[in-house]
């Protein structure tokens, strides 16, 4: 079936609340009202307000309870409303979400979906990209799908999965980005996933940004790129990095995030360190500077990472 | 109350010894309201120690070797050598391991309890909470979400006077207690250095939750009796008032009770002076914790392992 992204998440969240009594939606909004992109539209009416939970806007609690329920058998999908609205839960993730496991054997399976990026004149606070804030914080997975099936499949693999995971969505491909989609249940394993084959350059990305990497790409005719999508970031698909820096040699890391210390410094650094013999220039990142994410598109556009700024980072290191 | 001590005294010892490394923390003249509430639960129902209730670990079962073997970083402390002080959970006996930004576990024992309450499951969580953490964002989240869903949750409010050197009168201005209604939670005052008026208020609590009368908040009046921490010798504290406190021991005040009803209380004592005795000489014979195993376990792979009911051999209501 052909769905866009949105509603790839929305299947997922409907064919886990179906097949397993133990999956509960936390969120602010997301009843009746269906949340404010409607992602659980449906979703009260069909499982009730005691599996679809609308929340005070609490997000300490959101996820502190989440954890509670999950260590006594629940499978809690929590929803915060933007991305950005994170950090104001960072210490239930980091301290006692992430730590659990590690200091008391116990596992919190709860699955954390943060509707996040730019791209929608959404401004310095719904804008955001925190994934490298919760890669920094020991015990928590990061899944950021880029498509509609994998948006479905990740999910699905998330709610399964034993441990914290937090779901980057891209609000910006919600109704931009369509895709075959499977029905039913299926899982899409945590690793990276080459989405445009080549051998001159490799682009890696994810999330929104693996969309401008295919465009930067496409508008390079005089040379083969490829583009490596991670879809996680924790764990983080060494093997498939490597394997395509051993065969291009060139390598444009791309992050909608904020350039210091982002997913794509991390993934740098592994290059440096195990890639050094395969390559031939420097290892190239394009991420959004350290700035805010302003509000005006004019201003947004400057400093979100384009086609035009992938394509050109491309030329310029297609050419040392 | 007087196992605990008891452990509490050696851990103490061992740290003066230079033995136990870091820092350490004890619940002196507290055990009272830690014992009492915790022998108030059932086998099932969790619970979510802090600081100065080591006497919750003990009522639940974990042994004072694995306590002491804790307190000195050791292999087959219950920890692993991965927390210290009286910083550690045993999932195994449904407690749930403190974390240092308080009152970080009220949101999850709000969590346990809902789900119980969602499954139909005639069980409650009890978290306990000092006067300093009311001031924190998280336990109005808590007290907030909780008096919403009328979770079957009991929260026993150490009031011992201090968070760390600042006292109460330097913290706020509405006593927590008052602030409860606000919630729409029912609360109890008691004297928490009475360790079967502790009892039977939160048996009390624990009758209202399991019929669906929402949650219960005790404050618990009771005095910090050593410092913050053994490095501590909160001189902040006026004489007279630990003089005051000490008169009202509540080790001494339950002997005269037993004592009256003929039990043997030198003989109760004395059995946990051995007992303690023998579980020192286990701790300091277990091996450090070993350094490969400081990398494994951050994620849960396979089966998550839940909550346990444990054995609660001290538990109130052990049959039921």
């Amino acid at each position: 079936m052909e769905l866009t992204y949105l509603e790839a998440i929305s299947d997922g969240l409907r064919v886990a609340l179906r097949e397993d009594e133990r999956v509960l939606l936390l969120g602010e909004d997301i009843g009746a009202f269906g949340g404010a992109f409607k992602v659980t539209a449906g979703l009260a009416e069909e499982f009730g307000s005691n599996r679809v939970i609308d929340t005070p806007i609490s997000e300490e609690a959101i996820i502190g309870g989440a954890v509670g329920a999950a260590i006594v058998g629940m499978r809690p999908v929590c929803e915060m409303q933007f991305a950005d609205f994170v950090s104001c839960c960072f210490d239930q993730l980091v301290n006692v979400a992430g730590k659990l496991h590690y200091r008391v054997g116990l596992a919190a399976p709860i699955v954390v979906r943060l509707p996040s990026g730019g791209g929608v004149a959404g401004g310095p606070y719904h804008s955001q990209n925190p994934e490298a804030w919760f890669m920094h914080a020991p015990g928590l997975k990061v899944v950021a799908p880029s498509n509609a099936a994998d948006a479905k499949g990740l999910l699905l693999a998330a709610i399964a999965d034993p441990n914290p995971v937090i779901f980057l969505e891209h609000k910006y491909l919600y109704r931009r980005i369509r895709g075959e989609v499977p029905e039913g249940h299926y899982e899409t394993p945590l690793c990276a996933r080459t989405v445009r084959g080549g051998d001159d350059l490799v682009v890696i990305a994810y999330g929104a940004m693996v969309h401008a990497a295919l465009e930067a790409a496409e508008a390079i005719e005089e040379a083969s790129i490829r583009v490596l999508d991670l879809r996680a970031l924790v764990p983080l698909d060494e093997r498939a990095i490597l394997d395509c820096v051993h065969d291009c040699s060139k390598v444009v890391i791309v992050d909608e995030a904020n350039y210091t210390c982002a997913a794509g410094a991390q993934v740098a650094s592994l290059i440096a360190q195990y890639g050094y013999e395969d390559l031939d220039g420097p290892v190239v990142r394009v991420a959004t500077p350290d700035v805010p994410i302003p509000f005006a598109p004019s201003l947004e556009a400057a400093v979100l990472p384009g086609v035009d700024r992938i394509r050109d980072a491309c030329r310029e290191l297609l050419a040392y | 109350m007087v196992l605990t001590r008891a452990i509490e005294e050696r851990g103490l010892s061992l740290y003066k010894q230079g033995r136990v490394p870091g820092s350490f923390y004890d619940g002196r003249g507290q055990e009272a309201t830690a014992v009492g509430a915790t022998f108030a639960l059932g086998a099932a129902d969790p619970v979510c120690p802090l600081i100065r209730d080591l006497g919750a670990h003990v009522v639940k079962g974990t042994p004072a070797a694995a306590i002491l073997g804790h307190y000195l970083g050791r292999a087959s402390g219950v920890s692993h050598g991965r927390e210290g002080n009286v910083h550690f959970g045993d999932a195994t006996r449904g407690v749930v391991g403190m974390v240092s930004m308080l009152p970080g576990m009220m949101p999850v024992a709000v969590g346990m309890a809902w789900a119980f309450k969602l499954r139909g499951e005639r069980r409650c969580a009890l978290s306990f909470f000092g006067d300093g953490a009311t001031s924190v964002g998280d336990w109005h989240e808590a007290m907030n979400l909780a008096g919403l869903q009328r979770v079957p949750a009991i929260f026993v409010l150490e009031h011992n006077g201090y968070a760390y050197s600042t006292p109460s009168a330097r913290q706020f201005v509405v006593d927590p207690l008052e602030r409860a209604a606000v919630y729409g939670i029912a609360a109890a005052t008691v004297d928490g250095n009475d360790v079967e008026a502790v009892f039977d208020a939160v048996r009390l609590a624990r009758e209202r939750a399991l019929d669906g009368g929402g949650p219960t908040l005790i404050a618990a009046q009771t005095m910090r009796m050593h410092g913050h921490g053994a490095h501590d010798d909160a001189s902040y504290v006026p004489a007279e008032q630990l003089e005051l406190w000490a008169a009202r021991d509540p080790i001494a005040r339950q002997r005269e009770r037993l004592a009256q009803l003929g039990v043997d209380v030198d003989a109760v004592e004395a059995g946990a002076r051995a007992e303690v005795d023998a579980a020192t000489q286990e701790a300091l014979a277990m091996p450090a914790a070993d350094p490969a195993s400081a990398l494994t376990g951050v994620f849960c792979e396979g089966e998550p392992q839940l909550l346990g009911s444990g054995a609660a051999p001290w538990s109130g209501f052990a049959a039921a």
